[in-house]
């Protein structure tokens, strides 16, 4: 007994205690937010930027000193000048539009016709367990192989390059579309049913909607696939774009305007995958149907 | 009045060959605005027997009428809360509640319209916007029973609601759903695995035997209402649970021994 009596008038000091604590807390509250996380990224983004300056300052500095031989490695400043060149006297411009504009047609068509494809499993296991073997094997395919066959299919211009696009994004966005149907939770659809739900209410309340994540993570590996079908295409055979460039900038030695290229090409990418970023943050938060 | 009636019906599945019983010849007669309770043993078919009533499963003989007309097979005659609150977790809580109507083609503007008051009177006020994610389990247990009670059928099945929760908010939401059932004069149908749960809220209980689950026993509770705390402690309500209690240990024996 007696020591019950001793926990229990321990117990209330500490209690006391306790709000004299938070009573002089009160005066320094910290409340959590975002103004820590926002300086972070504001730290990451210039630590980014410095870095990307000091990798060009290095290769200008190495190159100039001869540590890098310019004619193989080039150097920026010759870069920016050999670009300028080629956008006032060339066609860089052009082609930069055109191959960007075949990439993008591509990816989002492939996106598109994957995605239909992969969600119109749900409507019927037998059609789904008949075609999935399909399209693994098919996306086991090297597909940049037949580009020589596509181009003889639908000529030298844009189409080519485009559905060399469409074939690279197209299953791979299939394959994401099927994974997401698959892991639909049963539970939800039956509880859907309960509610009267038709087969179509089921589809775009509770498929469509979880399976977005899954679509939505294939959309950044889509966009690099795409650029390089593109390429590959114009590599193939082209009148245009940034691909046919390099070739040619390649076969007169031109290794400056080789580097032009590349560069364009890796401007291009990044710029592609904000955009996919954005355009996955914008799906995430819109899928309240 | 007789609401909801079913008839003989059994539930065999197949598995690995064999063929088992999950449900044998059950017969049950629920009364009109009653508060109807299930106990019994795990696993012993109450789910399913749920999932015939609800229209989800087929059962292998018998039949389901309701207000005698027969609804095998027919979803969405009955409301239904299933043993998870399987709250869309990118709806806003609002959003959710209201998924019944939307089914039913009313308008989401409308929808929210008549939704809105049912949140706010029901212990849901400030929540309407939040996600599924920022709810507490019992929260979560309202915002489903609400949407259960918002597609408004005569008839209302709940999975053992509760289930999931503490003893303390169990209490809570108790009292709760008997407000509720007061203010919109259902007929609840609800499993449980808590005998005191089952005559705290019930006018009725039928106890199931161990696999393949059957009536074994139906009781009637005679506790006046309203209920509250001292209903606990009644003389008529630990007769019956010291019933209950040896039936089921019964059954939960067998299912030990099996
Ligand atoms: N679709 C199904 N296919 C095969 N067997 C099933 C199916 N659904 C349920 N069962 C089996 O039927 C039996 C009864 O299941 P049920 O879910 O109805 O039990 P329960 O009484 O609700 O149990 P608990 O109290 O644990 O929820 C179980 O043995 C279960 O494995
Ligand atoms: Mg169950």
């Amino acid at each position: 007994m007696e020591g019950n009596t001793e926990k229990i008038i321990l117990s209330q000091s500490t209690f006391s205690s306790q709000v004299e604590d938070e009573k002089s807390e009160k005066e320094k509250i910290v409340v959590e937010d975002e103004s820590h996380a926002v300086r972070v990224r504001k730290i990451i983004i210039a630590g980014q930027i410095i870095a990307g300056i000091m990798i060009i300052v290095l290769w200008e500095g190495l190159s100039r000193i001869g540590w890098l031989d310019s004619y193989y490695w080039s150097r920026p400043s010759i870069i920016v000048r050999t670009g300028w060149m080629a956008v006032s006297t060339g066609t860089l411009l052009e082609d930069t539009f055109y191959t960007a504009g075949a990439t993008i047609i591509g990816f989002i068509l492939g996106t598109l016709a994957g995605s239909m494809i992969g969600l119109s499993f749900w409507w019927s296991t037998i059609y789904a367990r008949i075609t999935e073997p399909y399209l693994v094997a098919f996306n086991a395919v090297p597909k940049l192989a037949l580009a020589p066959v596509l181009v003889i299919m639908f000529g030298i211009g844009f189409e080519s390059k485009a559905i060399l696009a469409f074939l690279m994004t197209v299953i791979v966005a299939a394959l994401a579309a099927c994974s997401g149907v698959n892991s639909v939770d049963r539970d939800l659809e039956k509880m859907l049913f309960s509610l009267g739900a038709k087969k179509r209410h089921v589809f775009t309340k509770v498929v469509i909607p979880s399976a977005i994540p899954w679509m939505v993570s294939s959309l950044k590996i889509n966009i690099a696939l795409a650029l390089a079908g593109t390429i590959v295409g114009e590599f193939i055979s082209s009148r245009q774009g940034i691909g046919r460039m390099i070739l040619y900038a390649g076969q007169i030695m031109d290794l400056n305007l080789v580097w032009v290229g590349v560069v364009v090409l890796s401007v291009l990418s990044i710029v592609m995958y904000l955009g996919t970023l954005w355009l996955e943050k914008w799906l995430l938060k819109n899928r309240k149907y | 009045m007789i609401k909801l009636e079913v008839k003989n019906s059994s539930k065999y599945f197949e598995k690995n060959n064999n063929v088992f019983c999950a449900l044998k010849s059950t017969d049950m007669a629920i009364t009109e605005g009653k508060f109807v309770s299930i106990i019994g043993p795990s696993g012993c078919g109450k789910s399913t027997l749920f999932n015939i009533i609800a229209g989800l499963l087929k059962p292998s003989t018998g039949q389901v009428l309701l207000d005698g007309k027969n609804i095998i097979g027919e979803s969405g005659r009955v409301g239904y809360m299933l043993q998870k609150d399987l709250l869309l977790p990118w709806r806003s809580i609002l959003d959710n509640v209201i998924l019944g109507l939307e089914i039913r083609g009313t308008s989401k503007k409308e929808a929210r319209k008549r939704a809105l008051p049912m949140l706010k009177k029901y212990g849901l006020n400030g929540f309407e916007n939040h996600f599924p994610s920022e709810l507490s389990g019992g929260m979560k247990q309202r915002a489903a029973l609400l949407r259960t009670l918002l597609y408004d059928q005569d008839v209302i099945l709940l999975d053992e609601p509760f289930g999931a929760l503490d003893a303390q908010t169990r209490l809570l939401m108790q009292s709760w759903l008997l407000k509720i059932w007061g203010d919109f004069k259902k007929t609840i149908l609800f499993v449980t695995h808590d005998i005191d749960e089952a005559i705290y809220l019930s006018d009725e209980i039928y106890i199931f035997s161990h696999r393949p689950g059957c009536i074994k026993d139906h009781v009637t509770v005679n506790l006046s209402r309203p209920r509250n705390e001292a209903t606990f402690t009644d003389s008529l309500f630990l007769n019956l649970k010291q019933k209950l209690l040896a039936s089921l240990a019964e059954e939960q024996e067998q299912t030990m021994r099996s």
